[in-house]
């Protein structure tokens, strides 16, 4: 059985592995390290196990399980051997910083220290490996208008569905580009929601790109899924397709969608807009951490360096599932089941004998997961117009309401990176720390300097990497030598206790 | 805006939003409980007093800040209703000074 840690006083000073998600990725690895005897946290920013994918299913109703797919069902068995492992389970628990032990505050045992704020509690914690399985977040669609009340992202409406049974109830428009945009609105329509249309701004020229793929697709499971999926969505309601640009238009809150098709345009009237156009790694975590990282072109996102079996530039961090490039849910499993078992390898919990036979038919059912993937990627792959705004009113970066116009006026000015261009304009500065922005800005300045995103590289990102209160950091156990340094004294009680010591460990 | 599929059987829990009283589902998070109720606008933003609502709702965006018991900048995405919780929309930069 699990156990629950409830509150940061409940957390030990040390573990083995720290996995870092519980999503299908960090379930698996977690579960397959503790059953090696390694003692592991699994720490998780939501209510519930799951991730996004299989969120809130273990309190779904079979009329909720019937709407959402197989697919989604699928995360009770994952979640029920979960519930059955022997290991720790910190549900809403943030973790802001991974990185090296501190030499003057860390046990010189463990090469690792995770911090982790828990119920208005932060704690180091500190680890002899971590997995970080922080999953993908979805891709910013950024046009005139994608700020406004009424426009969200169409994961937020799968969401406000597995969690809360809730759906739109007006005339609801999908726009964008993805096998999710066509999951999702099979669901919504599956429980009676009126999608007005599905506008789709794939690319045509994509076809070009996937074909020579398309063999290795047909064969695979995502074909049926796939076509039933378009099916049925064809049949249902209309989908608009050819488009050039989007632009949404209300008062106050949206009210319609003008889409664009070359010097053709139409209106669309609605109440609620969901934009979507693929996923790319959550990076947060992981370049806080320090692990080297580069551009993927096929998937227009930045994606960590990993070898085969999951290990990052940065020793002892490994990263599993979508965070270190997409590969779905059951190839995050399989992944995670992998980082999982070799943080039990490096720890000589099982012999090499044993972890290779087992590695080897990880990889086996790994690379039969990512068949068809290639055709979906660049089937899907999003147009350069919709990931780059051209119209210069268009808000990049929310948190702060920078524009493209002024994004591409600093750009003009020579700026090298998204660093320099964030000093300029607060772009990426905001509380999201870039998450909405990060690769809008990286393009659009590579673009205006004519050179690869990779060259241009991506925020210099620093725990905390979520907001973490004065007073959490403040309570942190501090060693005397930086009291000193900030305070210029110790203070001392009779007893000789250092006062200041004492109170940081309450 | 939204609406409940009716085969929840969850209890009811009831919250104030800018000091009227509103009922969500137990389990609920104050985002998806404010969405429920038809607020689709939940702050107004530091820079231009922009209205902005819920986006992401996982956590990532921090479109749904709102006040939450007297304090700023909560995610309304990432916090539970309780009975009894007090949710106001958060305008503009709200200071932390600003806690009661």
């Amino acid at each position: 059985m699990i156990r629950d840690i409830r509150s940061a006083a409940d957390l030990a000073p040390a573990y083995d592995l720290v996995v870092v998600g519980a999503g299908p990725a960090g379930l698996s690895a977690a579960i397959e390290a503790s059953t090696h005897g390694l003692a592991v946290l699994l720490a998780d920013e939501n209510e519930a196990p799951g991730g996004q994918i299989y969120r809130s299913v273990e309190r779904a109703s079979d009329a909720d399980l019937a709407r959402m797919g197989p697919d989604y069902a699928a995360g009770r068995m994952l979640i029920g051997r979960f519930r059955r492992a022997d290991l720790s389970y910190a549900r809403r628990a943030t973790v802001w910083n991974v990185g090296p032990a501190d030499e003057e505050t860390g046990d010189g045992a463990h090469a690792l220290e995770v911090g982790i704020s828990l119920g208005g509690i932060a704690r180091p914690i500190a680890a002899h490996r971590v997995i970080l399985a922080t999953g993908a977040l979805e891709r910013p669609l950024p046009f005139p208008g994608w700020t406004m009340p009424g426009v969200m992202a169409a994961g937020a409406a799968q969401i406000l569905m597995k969690s809360s049974g809730l759906v739109p109830s007006g005339r609801t428009i999908l726009a964008g580009t993805g096998p999710l945009l066509y999951l999702l609105a099979s669901q919504l329509l599956r429980a009676g929601v009126s999608v007005t249309a599905v506008v789709d701004t794939t690319p045509v020229g994509n076809w070009r790109l996937a074909l020579p793929h398309l063999l290795s697709f047909a064969t695979s499971p995502y074909a049926l899924k796939g076509l039933r999926l378009l099916f049925e969505v064809h049949r249902r309601t209309r989908v608009i397709r050819g488009v050039t640009a989007l632009e949404a238009v209300g008062s106050g809150k949206f009210g319609a969608l003008r889409v664009h098709r070359g010097i053709k345009s139409m209106h669309i009237e609605g109440d609620l807009l969901l934009l979507h156009q693929g996923i790319a790694p959550n990076l947060n975590l992981t370049l806080a951490a320090g692990c080297d990282y580069g551009w993927d072109e096929r998937l227009a996102a930045f994606r960590p360096a990993v070898d085969g079996r999951g290990a990052s530039s940065v020793a002892g961090v490994s990263i599993a599932g979508d965070a270190a490039g997409i590969v779905g849910a059951v190839a995050s499993a399989h992944q995670g089941e992998l980082a999982g078992l070799t943080a039990a390898r490096d720890l000589n919990r099982l012999d090499q004998g044993a972890y290779e036979r087992r590695r080897n038919q990880l990889a086996q059912k790994l690379a039969r997961a990512l068949k068809g993937r290639t055709f979906i990627e660049n089937r899907f792959r999003p147009g350069k117009s919709f990931r780059v705004p051209g119209d210069d009113g268009t808000i990049v970066c929310r948190c702060e309401e920078i524009t493209a116009g002024k994004l591409r006026e600093v750009a003009a000015l020579g700026v090298p990176g998204p660093n320099q261009m964030k000093a300029f304009t607060r772009c990426g500065m905001g509380p999201c720390q870039g998450r909405l922005c990060g690769l809008t800005a990286v393009e659009l300045l590579a673009q205006c300097r004519g050179v690869a995103p990779g060259e241009v590289g991506y925020y210099r990102l620093r725990p905390p990497i979520k907001p973490v209160t004065l007073y959490e950091l403040a309570a942190l156990p501090h060693t005397e030598a930086a009291i000193v340094a900030v305070a210029g004294f110790v203070e001392r009680a009779a007893d000789g206790a250092q006062d200041a010591k004492h109170g940081s460990q309450q | 805006m939204f609406r409940r599929l009716s085969d929840g059987k969850a209890r009811s829990v009831s919250f104030t939003f800018d000091g009227v009283p509103t009922m969500a589902r137990e389990g609920d998070s104050v985002a998806a409980a404010l969405l429920a109720a038809g607020h689709c606008s939940t702050r107004r933003t530091a820079v231009s007093g922009a209205a902005r609502g819920p986006y992401c709702l996982m956590g990532v965006c921090f479109e749904c800040l709102v006040k939450i018991d007297g304090r700023p900048n909560r995610q309304a995405c990432m916090t539970t209703v309780v009975e009894g919780m007090r949710v106001e929309t958060q305008d503009g930069a709200a200071m932390p000074g600003q806690e009661e």
